[in-house]
């Protein structure tokens, strides 16, 4: 482990407050999460349904500790050379003709294999970045298993072998924070080097004041009612059932179309904001007697 | 926190904190939640740099090392709340329970207490509603309410969820509540911000029932010991419910994973195909290709393997026994639907009928059990369980729809009320596809007991136990085609 670092948070309460101060309003659950994986020099790992937040808590843990966001987003059939880093193969052949004639083979594979050939990708830049550094690596799950086994390395030691060059070892730990909707079952010993964070729908009360600073413009009681709908929505067995992202929208919807109760009328018409699949669509209409 | 491990009796020896965890942890893992040396670790790592004296900071502490996975999340709070409680004895609540009389023991007055809970649900504030729950569980267990038959004085307190959800019967304030909303305002509210508002209030009340139940769990154990409670009394984790003694709420609860269960189930496959995808050693192939380089094999060749996406004829027996266990399954199909080129399905109580059309993409599924019982004609005698007859029909009116590209799978307990399991039917049946399986939801002990067929069916295909949704997710795992 490299050298012992401070930490960037005092206590909970603290992570709350300078998190707010970045416009991401934490429950205790994810302030206590963010403060002890801070504390214990441990990766994050956020799992959710969308929508709930997962990927703005980590740029607002950056903008909270004016630290560097870097991103690794991840998608099917990612590999090393686009997460951790890659060799400069064009630049590598021409230094190699610019080279010939002129030095022994010895000099130029040196020459070659050096920092200056070297493409850093996400994890490596991390890795190697003296200042703070928040580390997300968005949507583990549509990575690959092998993937995974890859971040083994990078997320218990914070350091990355590099053959021709030797082990990389951080300078700084980074804050690193993994999202993931669980669409697949990540491997335990993944799993066991984080701490897991289950981001769920908030409570009405921190719902309420979510939509209230995204969408400031908004009536009191209009927000309120919107929660409540929404919170009674999600209740029924939809398909999708509709999140936070989905609210701030609806209160968006409203505010642009000059609405200013949610009375039958405004649902009818902008419901298709929080349900996204036709049939859900009829079946709060039937069940909630919209008709 | 400093009362840990002091708690009653059967607490066990005290061996401060670290002891307390360790208990902690071994009271998660007899809930079948796998926690580890190294998480045990974690945790108490996580001990040391939290504020013990807030508990909420603890608790999602503890759970954020100590959980691997959302579904453990109830488990682990009941749990929990037995381990760290919020607070000993009657705790210092800011309630006052309204009694007859003026003393504070006498009987509770059940009229003015229901009146408060009213208020309380209507203002939503879940932190006075907890502490209502606190007070009042303290107070009919300990000096009982006036005139419901149900005064106590001097006996041993009692604590009983039951007894105090049936005299608050909160359900019963719905209405009042409703009531009182519509006086506020001045017009009348339509007929959505009615529903809207009553489904609220109803979620509200269901969640006072979950806090008067905790509260009755605390100071259950503080009189029996939380090892006691901690058996008998902290739900279980929605994949090892068992299907057919599960009740409605767990049923809802089975429903919302079936999706994610399928997905976790598809992208296993995935892995499995990927590794899969080179065949077995083409010995002819291998042989030929060596001669070009004097007989020495050195390039092998493989079979490839064709992605067989087998047909499914899904019998399914959706009488009210196993109806919870048919239905899960029903939807974990239509779930992994993309994994089969066809999906057929058939009902059954005495007689077979198709419901195929009914699991079509896109069409409502949670009402989908009550639409197959009242559309498809699954009933000719009383309406009890026919296996016999109902193979009968299926194959005498669907008998094409097995092929040797099929599947069948059969859903049911077998238990057929002792009429004729009609075998040789099954068999010609079983005989026509590639593969059949049964599972069935009873235990494997009481298989072939009383009126179960189970094991003479099972001599002619092979019969799974599927008790849980985690054993239907193995064997179902272990059935779909590579």
């Amino acid at each position: 482990m490299s050298v012992p670092q401070s930490p960037l948070f005092g206590s909970v309460a603290e992570v709350t407050e300078r998190l707010a101060e970045a416009g991401y309003l934490a429950s205790t659950a994810v302030a206590t999460t963010v403060y002890l994986a801070d504390r214990l020099g441990k990766p994050l790992l956020v799992e959710g349904p969308a929508g709930v937040g997962k990927t703005e808590l980590a740029k607002a843990v950056a903008a909270a500790t004016s630290s560097g966001l870097v991103r690794l987003q991840c998608y099917e059939g990612i590999d090393e050379a686009r997460a951790l880093y890659e060799w400069n193969h064009a630049k590598q052949l021409l230094r190699i003709t610019a080279g010939q004639g002129r030095e022994s083979w010895d000099e130029t594979r040196d020459d070659v294999f050096s920092e200056e050939f070297l493409l850093p990708r996400p994890l490596l830049t991390a890795i190697r970045r003296s200042a703070p550094t928040v580390l997300l690596v968005d949507e583990i799950d549509k990575a690959d298993v092998e993937v995974e086994g890859l971040l083994l390395e990078v997320l218990s030691d914070f350091q990355v072998t590099v053959p021709e060059m030797g082990t990389i070892v951080a300078s700084r730990r980074p804050f690193a924070l993994l999202t993931s909707n669980s669409t697949r079952e990540l491997s335990e010993a993944l799993k066991r080097r984080c701490l897991f964070l289950h981001l769920d729908f908030p409570d009405a009360e921190l719902e309420r004041r979510i939509v209230a600073s995204r969408v400031p413009q908004l009536a009191e009681s209009l927000v309120e009612a919107l929660v409540r709908t929404v919170r009674v929505l999600r209740e029924l067995e939809l398909r999708k059932a509709p999140s936070v992202a989905e609210t701030i929208d609806w209160g968006r919807t409203l505010l642009a179309l000059g609405l200013d109760t949610l009375d039958d009328d405004a649902v009818r018409t902008t419901l298709g904001v929080v349900l996204k699949h036709q049939s859900d669509q009829l079946k709060a209409a039937a069940e909630l007697r919209l008709n | 926190m400093s009362t840990a491990g002091t708690i009653g009796p059967g607490a066990g020896p005290a061996h401060g904190l670290p002891g307390h965890l360790v208990d902690f942890v071994g009271a998660l893992r007899r809930h079948r939640v796998a926690v580890g040396p190294g998480e045990t670790v974690d945790a108490a790592e996580v001990v040391t740099v939290l504020d013990l004296l807030h508990r909420e900071q603890v608790r999602e502490g503890l759970a954020a090392a100590l959980l691997r996975r959302s579904g453990q999340r109830q488990v682990f709070d009941a749990l929990f709340d037995l381990y760290f409680p919020a607070a000993i004895g009657a705790g210092s609540g800011e309630v006052d329970v309204p009694r007859i009389g003026d003393g504070d023991a006498g009987p509770v007055d059940i009229g003015a207490l229901r009146d408060l809970l009213a208020d309380l649900l209507r203002n939503d504030d879940d932190a006075a509603l907890a502490e209502l729950a606190r007070a009042a569980v303290e107070a009919l267990g300990r000096s009982g309410a006036a005139g419901v038959g149900a005064e106590r004085s001097g006996a041993a307190p009692s604590w009983s969820a039951y007894q105090a959800l049936r005299l608050l019967s909160p359900e019963t304030l719905l209405a009042q509540i409703m009531d009182d909303l519509r006086a506020a305002h001045d017009e009348e509210p339509s007929r959505f911000a009615d529903e809207i508002a009553r489904r609220a209030i109803r979620e509200r009340i269901a969640r006072f029932r979950a806090m008067i139940n905790d509260e009755v769990r605390r100071r259950t154990a503080e009189t029996l010991g939380r090892e006691q409670v901690a058996r008998t009394a902290v739900p279980m984790q929605a994949e090892q419910v068992e299907f057919l003694s599960a009740y409605a709420e767990q049923l809802a609860q089975l429903r919302r994973i079936v999706h994610p269960l399928a997905r976790r189930l598809a992208s296993r496959l995935a892995v499995r195909r990927r590794h899969a995808k080179r065949g077995e050693l083409d010995m002819r192939r291998t042989l030929r290709r060596s001669m070009s380089t004097g007989g020495v094999p050195i390039k092998p060749a493989f079979r490839t393997r064709r992605p067989g996406r087998p047909e499914l004829v899904v019998l399914c027996d959706v009488s009210g026994s196993v109806a919870g266990f048919s239905h899960f399954t029903l939807l974990l199909v239509q779930a992994l639907r993309e994994q089969f080129s066809k999906v057929r399905v058939f009902a059954f109580v005495e007689r077979t009928d198709e419901v195929t059309h009914l699991f079509e993409p896109g069409a409502e599924l949670s009402g989908v059990m009550n639409r197959v019982l009242r559309e498809a004609r699954l009933v000719s005698f009383d309406g009890h369980s026919d296996y016999g007859s109902s193979f009968g029909t299926f194959a005498e009116y669907w008998g094409d729809a097995v092929t040797p590209r099929s599947s069948l799978l059969i859903l049911g307990d077998a238990r057929n009320n002792y009429r004729d399991p009609n075998l040789t039917v099954l068999r010609r049946l079983v005989g026509q596809t590639r593969h059949a399986h049964w599972l069935n939801p009873e235990p494997r002990r009481q298989w072939g007991s009383g009126d179960s067929a189970a094991l003479r069916y099972a001599d002619m295909l092979p019969m799974h136990e599927c008790r849980t949704a985690g054993q239907l997710a193995d064997v179902v795992e272990a059935l779909l085609p590579v």
